[in-house]
């Protein structure tokens, strides 16, 4: 089958090796039999909501970020047409706040984000700096990663979040809770890049794309020999609960 | 260990009101410091680089102006993303036989490492010092430098710098606060350019080869953006990065015009590189045994800042053509019978050049890689995800990965496309050298690529086994 995936802005929102996140999907995929057909979407290119079965955001630096906000609103109605047909999202740090409703920087001035996660974000003083590990009850396993945002995001009453911080910063620092996952919409600060340490979740992404392409409900994905990725998870979260969260 | 990395304090906490103590008179203080550096040593803590100077700023933080004023011949500061410490070296190199020099050698790039720098020779004449792209405005402040060569900006290390504009924004600063420094500026980059918009002075370098252009930015280029207008910069030539010759097609920012420039440069695999200076002094013909396009953008910038401090063009290419690689960069050990390469990895920029110099010049079949993820190393490991390791598969038969996220090294591989049987994760530096020795015939050459804090490491490794001084007793 093959999986096309809308990739937005890879020019501008790449800062944390997002492309390895992107590695990650189509080397899974062509182990199942799939293949990862992945289009650059860029400034003033159109979007139709029918054309993608995943769509994947990065972060960038504020430049960046900024140079791409206002390009995006007008992308808003067909990516939120297509994640309410059941495509997925994966939207990592800056991405992850521009699919919220706005982001306001350090001076107040507003930049507006295409509401598709019920979630916003308040830029603050200090960066949150450090490894996170985090639970996710909703599917019985824990994502390792690295975070660093001075953004603290905000979820609307009876949002869903991605996970619980067991430790790290997560989405404000306060509230315990890191990222947003709404229908097959994943938002999340964690880079590092996210999915490698993190196969379970790459295959979680991978399976909501082929459910969007195939129609139905996403089915498990045949188990691939993940030694490695075990081993890189386990020290990612044992930096995470030594080290995170501002500990050292 | 050495804490080349340690955050600056900020400017509060280094006025004598925070003092608690009277500070000693500066003599005794010296003495008592040194003795400090040497029973560090002693104690094995490490290179003990740094220690006197963190003692002597905790204690009387005026001193280090007060060191660096006795210099008769003043100070000249270096800072960069890649290349500060070599391009440092290749001045010290330079001016050598001239001058006397006091060089902060061992890579101590803080404030404390300037201040143990200040203390460890009192007969110098001149001070060069490599200052880490963080403390610039604060040592910059101290020193009252009489020159400042700003080579390069790159993404690095996002974790403990910020994002580049934040690095560049400091800069600005520290340009603005040195009216009287000469600065010397790599006008291929253009953030880096910007700094001298407006100073007449200010000497500008850079290359001008297009046979050696890259066919395109890499992945992970920075500053690609136009400064005044945000439109994608034409590149009619990216030699490193994003440092080339650039334009905005919009509103015309571009490249300004260069008065140093490195030209027919001719690469010469792993031995070297050579290239023709040009300079309002003059040209030359410049024999480096430094590989890579990289070092010869660090050799452009030394001549640049060497020339700018009284230096002849011919004592330029003859120290140029006498520099040995700084410690770490490029560095070749004798191991029995085999040798050790160790290239200092550290950020994408910086790595893609390794990678294309060794490549260039034969692909090779064995290669250690360290990856550690202490504060020096940057903790955030996702940019080995932006390096371009990809043209090492072409030779590649096994990659030994190491260090503290070997693991997360030996994925990126795999997810390259490097067979997983190819790939040995072993957590010990030790074991990997072994093997990596092992797998290297008699008379071969082993690429050993270390982040910083595994470089330190591995050269203690080879060290303990009598085979090179200690890096502080090397730099001495």
């Amino acid at each position: 089958m093959r999986i096309r995936v809308g990739h937005l802005y890879p020019d501008y929102l790449n800062i944390y090796a997002d492309r390895g996140n992107i590695a990650v999907l189509a080397d899974r995929a062509r182990r199942r039999g799939h293949q990862l057909d992945v289009t650059a979407i860029g400034l003033g290119d159109a979007v139709r909501p029918g054309d993608f079965d995943l769509f994947y955001v990065g972060g960038g630096q504020d430049r960046e970020q900024e140079l791409v906000a206002h390009d995006l609103a007008g992308k808003s109605e067909a990516l939120r047409s297509a994640a309410g047909d059941g495509a997925a999202f994966l939207a990592v740090c800056g991405g992850y706040q521009l699919l919220g409703r706005s982001y306001r920087d350090v001076a107040g001035v507003e930049l507006p984000g295409i509401g598709l996660l019920p979630v916003q974000t308040v830029a603050g003083t200090t960066r949150m700096i450090g490894d996170v590990l985090l639970a996710c009850p909703w599917a019985g396993r824990t994502l390792a990663g690295f975070e660093n945002h001075a953004g603290r995001t905000l979820l609307d009453a009876g949002a869903e979040p991605l996970g619980r911080v067991l430790a790290g910063f997560g989405n404000d620092g306060v509230s315990g809770l890191e990222g947003c996952r709404y229908r097959r919409a994943y938002g999340t600060y964690l880079h590092g890049p996210l999915l490698p340490r993190n196969p379970w979740f790459a295959d979680r992404v991978l399976a909501d794309a082929i459910a969007h392409r195939a129609g139905g409900e996403p089915e498990e994905l045949e188990p691939l020999a993940d030694e490695l990725e075990l081993a890189a998870h386990e020290v990612s979260a044992a930096r995470a609960r030594a080290r995170g969260g501002g500990r050292s | 260990m050495v804490e080349r990395r340690e955050r600056p304090a900020s400017t509060a906490e280094s006025g004598y009101g925070c003092v608690m103590r009277p500070p000693l008179a500066l003599d005794l203080e010296t003495a008592a410091f040194r003795a400090a550096g040497a029973l560090s040593r002693l104690a094995r803590r490490g290179g003990g680089t740094t220690i006197p100077g963190k003692l002597l700023w905790k204690l009387d933080p005026g001193a280090i102006d007060a060191l660096a004023r006795r210099l008769p011949r003043g100070s000249a500061l270096v800072s960069a993303t890649n290349g500060k410490t070599t391009t440092t070296a290749m001045v010290a190199e330079i001016l050598r036989p001239s001058v006397a020099v006091l060089h902060n050698a061992s890579g101590a790039n803080l404030v404390s490492g300037v201040a143990s720098s200040l203390l460890a020779r009192r007969d110098a004449e001149l001070g060069l010092f490599e200052v880490d792209e963080g403390a610039l405005p604060e040592v910059a402040q101290r020193l009252d430098p009489r020159a400042l060569l700003l080579a390069n900006l790159f993404r690095d290390q996002l974790d403990r710098y910020g994002e580049l504009e934040i690095v560049a924004a400091r800069w600005r600063r520290a340009v603005a606060d040195l009216p009287r420094a000469s600065l010397v500026v790599n006008g291929d980059d253009p953030q880096v350019a910007e700094l001298a918009s407006g100073v007449e002075t200010a000497r500008i370098f850079g290359i001008d080869d297009p046979a050696h252009a890259r066919p395109a930015l890499q992945h992970a280029a920075d500053s690609k953006y136009c400064l005044r207008c945000g439109t994608p910069y034409d590149y009619p030539a990216a030699y490193v990065g994003h440092l080339g010759d650039y334009r905005c097609p919009k509103c015309g920012h571009s490249r300004p015009p260069l008065d140093v420039v490195g030209s027919e440069i001719e690469l010469l695999g792993l031995d070297g590189a050579a290239f023709t200076l040009s300079a309002p002094e003059g040209a030359c013909r410049v024999e480096l045994s430094l590989p890579g396009l990289y070092n010869v953008y660090n050799a452009v910038g030394a001549a640049s800042l060497a020339l700018e401090l009284g230096a002849s063009v011919s004592d330029v290419g003859a120290g140029l053509g006498r520099f040995s690689p700084a410690f770490g960069r490029f560095e070749r050990i004798e191991v029995g019978e085999r040798r050790v390469l160790i290239l200092l990895i550290k950020n994408p920029a910086g790595a893609n050049e390794i990678v294309r110099t060794l490549v260039d010049a034969e692909p090779p079949r064995v290669a250690v890689i360290a990856l550690n993820d202490e504060i020096a190393d940057g903790r955030d490991v996702s940019w080995i995800w932006d390096v371009d390791f990809e043209p090492l598969l072409t030779g590649l038969e096994t990659l030994v990965a190491t260090g503290g996220r070997a693991e997360e090294l030996a994925l990126r591989f795999a997810y390259a496309g490097l067979r997983r049987d190819r790939i040995e994760v072993l957590g010990s530096l030790e074991a990997a050298l072994d093997r990596g020795l092992a797998l290297t015939p008699p008379g071969g050459e082993l690429a050993v690529l270390p982040t910083y804090t595994a470089m330190l490491a591995l050269r203690r490794l080879v060290a303990s086994r009598g085979y090179v001084a200690n890096y502080w007793e090397a730099a001495a």
